[in-house]
């Protein structure tokens, strides 16, 4: 192995330690807003303090590997994916920490219901799968696992459509509490971006592996 | 303590002034590397590890120049010792016309070895060292001159190595070589480092940049700039560096 391939190891395995680091936050914010309890809300809150500065150091490495190494062709596309699949895992843990942020701010108002009939805790964990599959086809350099996430992404756009449904007609019926219902829909949009962001791993991962760029391509076919 | 150290040290050749007041110091197992425009003086300041500048006429050296803490310009300091601690390679290959076991052999024999046994050893470690025993086992004895240029010059990496220096000094290694050689003579780098104090002079900041640990930049015998390589190549202090770090010197 070459100067270049371990500096470009070393970076993938911090890479990998970050997503876990992300999915764990997931997991802990997922929980916490099933049982609504505040004290996981704090410690999912901590473990983004650990998401930030691990992606800052993972600048800091990308930004040395090009200065210092000069890649080209696949270490050049690699180089570039994890700099951007660095910034979608931050911005993952963002969505676990504004939910652990919601369950803190939650006092009054009873959202059980509504976590409930908009299948809120499903998102959820299908956002959270999603993320750990497509770090899978990252770990593998998979290519074809990464195209299958592009197509499991419709899921949540689903679930995402019939939760706003559900939430516009409860507050047709119930404009009293608009704002808690507000506040749920964009709980759900942010579960549905969590997926988007890993359907932006999943592109990197395609771009790095096949050299295709499917950036603003919303309708890819293989 | 440092392996290596230049203290206010002053190079003249006759009334011109090649190095001004240069402080540096470099620490065991690292690779530095010294950059900078054609006649800055980089090539200069290497040379006084070995005192091969004592055999240009008109030169005079002010200042300390110190290898684990001692000043190797002292009166009585023993100069064959001190060449022998350090190795150096030069830009072009310059093999012996002898076999390419002989000019391994040849450092050692000149330093008194006479016991087969160890020059074979010894040969045989220091072109594995160098990653050419597998392309070589079989021609030992045939001329250097009929090796490539890269394997030319990991031949004579190879010699360097055989008199057990802790210290290489390297002046532009691969600027007469292939990017495949230069490759393979670069990861060489990388890997005597865990051996060896490297300082290697090199045109290509990009080698410079891949290469070393820490980097020092040399304009008009100055020193403009000392630092890690990272720092220097992502953040360097002084503007003049990152004029020329960026090809917008001048």
């Amino acid at each position: 192995m070459n100067h270049i391939e371990h500096e470009m190891q070393l970076l993938k395995a911090e890479i990998l330690e970050m997503s876990q680091l992300v999915s764990q936050q997931m997991k802990d914010s997922m929980l916490s807003l099933a049982k609504m309890d505040k004290q996981l809300a704090n410690e999912t809150l901590a473990t983004e303090k650990q998401v930030n500065a691990m992606e800052l150091k993972i600048d800091r490495t990308c930004e040395s590997i090009f200065a210092l190494h000069n890649p080209v062709a696949q270490d050049l596309r690699l180089l570039l994916a994890q700099l951007r699949i660095n910034y979608n895992l931050e911005k993952i843990g963002d969505i676990a920490a504004s939910v652990a942020k919601f369950v803190k701010k939650s006092f009054l108002f009873d959202y059980s219901p509504l976590i409930e009939n908009t299948h809120a805790l499903q998102m959820f964990e299908e956002a959270n799968d999603l993320l750990i599959d497509v770090m899978t086809s990252f770990e593998k350099e998979d290519a074809e696992l990464a195209k299958n996430i592009l197509k499991r992404d419709k899921v949540l756009n689903q679930q995402n459509k019939l939760a706003r449904q559900y939430i516009i007609d409860q507050i047709k019926r119930d404009p009293e509490n608009v704002e808690e219902y507000l506040k749920t829909l964009s709980l759900i949009r942010k579960l549905e971006r969590a997926g988007d962001q890993s359907k932006a791993i999943a592109k990197e991962i395609i771009f790095f592996v096949e050299a295709k760029i499917l950036k603003h391509s919303p309708k890819t076919t293989f | 303590m440092h392996k290596l150290e230049s203290k206010n040290v002053n190079v003249y050749y006759g009334a011109s002034q090649a190095l001004k007041d240069i402080n540096i110091t470099i620490d065991n197992n690292t690779v530095t590397a010294l950059i900078g425009p054609s006649g800055c003086g980089k090539s200069t300041y290497l040379r006084l590890f070995n005192r091969m500048n004592d055999l240009i006429d008109n030169i005079k050296i002010d200042g300390e120049v110190l290898i684990d803490g001692k000043n190797i310009y002292e009166k009585g300091a023993n100069v064959d010792s001190l060449r022998k601690n350090t190795g150096m390679v030069f830009q072009k290959p310059n093999p012996f016309p002898k076999s390419i076991f002989e000019n391994v052999a040849y450092g050692l024999k000149v330093n008194g070895i006479s016991d087969n046994k160890i020059i074979e050893e010894r040969v045989e470690t220091s072109i594995k060292q160098v990653a050419l025993w597998d392309e070589v086992k079989d021609k030992l004895k045939k001329s250097a001159f009929e090796l490539s240029g890269g394997q030319q010059q990991r031949l004579c990496i190879a010699r360097a190595l055989a008199i057990q220096p802790s210290i290489i000094l390297m002046d532009e290694p691969t600027s007469a070589l292939d990017p495949i050689s230069t490759s393979k003579v670069e990861e060489l780098i990388y890997e005597l480092k865990s051996k060896y104090t490297i300082v290697i002079v090199t045109h290509n900041m990009q080698q410079a940049a891949r290469v070393s640990d820490h980097t020092a930049f040399f304009y008009l015998g100055e020193l403009v700039e000392y630092n890690a390589t990272k720092e220097l190549f992502t953040n360097p202090k002084v503007e003049r560096t990152q004029n020329y770090i960026t090809g917008r010197f001048g």
